[in-house]
């Protein structure tokens, strides 16, 4: 079985990929996308711990999480569309209703 | 499984998760992602997860992909023309990024976290030891978890509901001024 270190390090690369995505991207759909990213590096981080430590419980979680992703995605995407039939824009520098 | 198929597949992830990032149409955006979601689906099956690494390609790869292509092409989202952010911004992005992977990676490594090694069960991975746990141990959770989807669907829908006017035509559900 390959280190644990390795399956680690790709989480960690994936998600901070994802975080990234988020800082620098100002299309709202592609920060939408980046969120997936970190999500499912997360899901990576509990499988590979959950097969190493012989526990069903992290691939419960990554199906729980799993859910709550779809959820998300529903609901965003239906924020982002409504939102662009009032402001025809998906950039996020231009969305400045709830600004300070 | 033999570590090359581990490697090719890390590489692939990690390349596609930059194609996320840096292609600048949407939808080669979306395309990459895909490639990431299928080749950590992939790591999953090697990990003894088979069934959560094919609900991953169901939900993940089919459904949930489905649902931003559907919105990519309702926007009609083209690609960025010109310059898409500050250069400042994604030179401290990135460079926040890279120390962020290095401090995880550093954290994540034998000194600071040692896992004891247990073999995995007999049937692990399987699904009706999937479900054994999910109707036992998680069942309130379960069953939350399916009140959080039905309000996602109402939600959904109350955002995307135009509210018609009296005059006939569909007005947009939330009126905001510009």
């Amino acid at each position: 079985m390959i280190p644990l270190t390795y399956m680690m390090s790709l989480s960690a690369i994936i998600f901070s990929i994802g975080v990234a995505g988020v800082i620098i991207r100002r299309n709202i759909l592609v920060m939408f996308m980046s969120i997936e990213l970190m999500l499912n590096a997360v899901n990576l981080a509990f499988i590979s711990l959950g097969s190493r430590l012989g526990s069903m419980d992290g691939q419960v979680i990554v199906f729980f999480v799993m859910t709550v992703a779809a959820a998300e995605a529903a609901v965003g995407l239906g924020i982002i569309l409504s939102s662009f039939r009032n402001r025809e824009t998906v950039h996020a520098d231009e969305m400045t209703l709830m600004r300070w | 499984m033999p570590p090359f198929v581990y490697i090719f597949l890390g590489a692939l992830a990690i390349v596609s998760a930059l194609g996320v990032v840096i292609q600048r149409n949407p939808i080669h955006s979306l395309l990459s992602l895909i490639g990431t979601l299928l080749a950590v689906a992939l790591l999953f099956i090697a990990e003894d997860a088979v069934v959560v690494g094919f609900l991953q390609i169901i939900v993940y790869a089919g459904a949930i992909m489905v649902l931003f292509l559907f919105v990519i092409w309702l926007l009609n989202l083209q690609a960025e023309s010109g310059p898409t952010g500050h250069l400042g911004l994604k030179f401290v992005g990135w460079l926040g990024a890279s120390a962020l992977a290095t401090e995880l990676v550093f954290l994540l490594s034998p000194p600071h976290m040692q896992v004891q090694y247990a073999g995995a069960p007999k049937g692990y991975g399987s699904m009706a030891s999937l479900a054994q746990k999910l109707f036992s141990e998680y069942l309130i959770a379960f069953e939350v978890t399916s009140f959080l989807l039905l309000a996602a669907i109402v939600g959904a829908v109350a955002l995307a509901r135009r509210i018609p006017t009296p005059a006939g035509e569909a007005a947009p559900a939330m009126e905001q001024p510009r």
